[in-house]
């Protein structure tokens, strides 16, 4: 399974009671797809940068979830087909929280061998033994 | 040198100080640039819209190109415009 995240912005047309209606449509594509959502968030009406469709605003939702990946391309053609979605953005999130992780550990294991430092010869001493086993 | 005008020209470099400073991101330990976090990458956006060259923001190589990743990401979802005049 892989992490992926979905940004999404709904048309401003759409109303605010309304916007949750929209996000639960696109859960239930996600769901209808056999993907396992792990976060909803509505992150609110914002300006956009530039005009979308002539539109100046729009309201952000932000979906996590995990798939397989083949579901990607039948959700975002699904979301294309929507006329309240503006714009999608799907991206694939496990490859970067491994990396994040793996560069997490490495500092800590190098803050580690800076606490309990010895002399630069036994520093020396030790990483040749580790480089062994 | 062989004259003061020259010198002159390369101790007022405009953007900052010559000398080399660590990367912002490895300073504060980032590992990933997030490209919905408007505020950080707005530093790296001057006025006409492009992306800050290296050069001149001193971002170590790896984090330039998460934060060019970003960025660019970013200005899919309207969030950073991809031109300001």
């Amino acid at each position: 399974m892989r992490n992926y995240e979905l940004l999404f912005i709904i048309s401003p047309q759409v109303a605010d009671h309304e916007v949750d209606g929209v996000i639960e449509q696109v859960k239930n594509h996600l769901t209808d797809l056999g993907t396992t959502i792990t976060k909803v968030e509505n992150l609110g009406r914002r300006k956009l940068a530039y005009e979308i469709n002539h539109f100046q605003e729009g309201t952000y939702a932000l979906i996590q979830f995990q798939s397989q990946g083949a579901e990607i391309s039948e959700l975002e053609r699904r979301l294309r087909v929507m006329d309240h979605v503006l714009r999608y953005l799907t991206v694939r999130l496990d490859r970067d929280l491994r990396r994040m992780a793996r560069m997490k550990r490495k500092r800590e294991r190098r803050r580690g061998e800076h606490a309990q430092a010895g002399s630069p010869k036994e520093q020396r001493e030790r990483k040749s033994g580790e480089r062994k086993n | 040198m062989t004259n003061s005008t020259t010198t002159e020209r390369v101790t007022t470099i405009p953007y900052r100080s010559r000398r080399r400073r660590e990367c912002r991101f490895c300073k504060e330990h980032v590992d990933f640039i997030d490209y919905k976090d408007v505020k950080t990458l707005m530093d790296f956006i001057p006025e006409r819209g492009k992306i800050l060259p290296r050069r001149l923001s001193g971002v170590c190589a790896p984090h330039q190109r998460m934060l060019a990743r970003a960025i660019k990401r970013a200005r899919n979802m309207a969030l950073i415009p991809y031109v300001l005049d």
